[in-house]
């Protein structure tokens, strides 16, 4: 279970960000995992309000963007999709390609609130 | 920055000065590895390791696939050749470093606890508690986990994977990310290869090409000593050519590509 290590990082990704920008709360967080990062996204969303209780973050959602899994073959050139597990060209069949996307495990942005959620009704502009 | 009332918002989402729809904050544009953190620490212990003259490989497979047998067979092999160290990472107890301390070698244990794997940090720690000084291999002995440690590069040089016969041979289609990231598959326990019988070398070889992973596949039994020379040759050989605080062979070989 190491989504768990994984959901503390990108907390104080987050938080390092809001403290930069002077916000006071955290929404969208959103995330590019490929199926070969080996991170499991429901666990990852599972984890991180545990992680983020307590903090700006302690409201933000987990937007998970899936990359596909894609090679390029340094045999015959072709470009295709592959399965995470038989990385290989769809156009010749050989194994010799090169992952183009798949592995990516990104952090791509945060958005940054400067006011509290009216709902708590302790906004800070007049 | 909005200049209506110097919200961070969208000034467009203004009215008389007061934000209208307060679910749109600032979007920040990231892009970085999620385990931003974590891969800087390992650039850093990487350095740290090429500037020692050290070659560092990372030794990943389930629990007992034989990594503490294949070191001390590798460190009495190397006797004489190579002085080895090792970091050994366990969830419990020093049995591991004490088995490594008894084949002449220094250890350094790390006990994690429930972490169910090693990062950057942990092993720059117990690299600072390692006399380094006339070391020329640091074996890095991670958590047996076949998941969790693909996913955190520690600043070693090499993965070095172990698939013993007595696992299934198609654990490289099982777990892909692992497989994916190793530079050489040790195939160990081979003196038990016939008593297991259905544990076929050149399958779980093919289930690491299907990965587009060229890396070299070694069959070793650290029992009985069959091909511990090929795998002595290859640490020699990678020993060799990371030279003297050369840095230029430099790479983060752990599969990932971190924008």
């Amino acid at each position: 279970m190491h989504e768990l290590a994984i959901c503390e990082s990108i907390l104080r990704q987050a938080l390092n960000l809001a403290e930069v920008h002077k916000a006071c709360r955290v929404g969208r967080i959103v995330l590019t995992i490929g199926p070969l990062a080996g991170v499991e996204p429901h666990l990852l969303l599972h984890a991180f309000p545990l992680v983020a209780a307590g903090t700006v973050c302690e409201e933000a959602l987990i937007e998970i963007e899936t990359a596909a899994v894609r090679v390029e073959c340094r045999i015959c050139g072709a470009s295709s999709g592959a399965q995470h597990n038989r990385l290989l060209c769809a156009a010749c069949g050989t194994w010799r390609v090169v992952l183009v996307s798949g592995d990516e495990m990104l952090l791509r942005s945060v958005e940054l609130f400067e006011t509290l959620p009216s709902h708590q009704g302790n906004q800070v502009y007049v | 920055m909005c200049e209506i009332c110097g919200c961070v918002g969208d000034a467009r989402a203004h009215v008389e000065g007061h934000p209208l729809d307060a679910e749109r904050g600032k979007q920040v544009e990231v892009l970085h590895a999620m385990l931003h953190e974590n891969d800087h620490q390992a650039a850093h212990n990487r350095a740290h390791f090429s500037a020692a003259g050290l070659l560092v490989v990372n030794l990943m497979s389930s629990p007992g696939a034989g990594k503490t047998s294949l070191l001390e067979a590798t460190i009495r092999a190397l006797a004489g050749k190579l002085t080895v160290a090792v970091i050994e990472g366990d969830l419990e107890t020093e049995n591991d470093a004490r088995r490594i301390r008894a084949a002449g070698a220094q250890a350094v244990q790390i006990t994690t606890g429930n972490a169910c794997h090693l990062d950057a940090a942990m092993v720059h720690g117990a690299f600072h508690r390692l006399d380094f000084r006339g070391v020329d291999i640091l074996f890095i002995e991670n958590v047996g986990n076949l998941v969790c440690p693909a996913a955190f590069d520690l600043g070693q040089h090499r993965n070095v994977v172990l698939l013993s016969v007595t696992e299934g041979d198609d654990k490289p289609e099982k777990y892909p990310v692992m497989f994916r990231a190793a530079d050489l598959l040790a195939i160990t326990k081979l003196d038990l290869l016939e008593a297991v019988g259905d544990f076929e070398p050149d399958r779980a070889a093919t289930h690491l090409r299907n990965l587009a992973n060229a890396a070299p596949v070694l069959e070793i039994s650290a029992r009985s000593g069959t091909g511990m020379n090929v795998w002595v040759d290859w640490l020699t050989t990678e020993h060799a050519a990371r030279g003297h605080g050369d840095t230029s062979a430099d790479h983060a070989h752990n599969g990932h590509v971190h924008a």
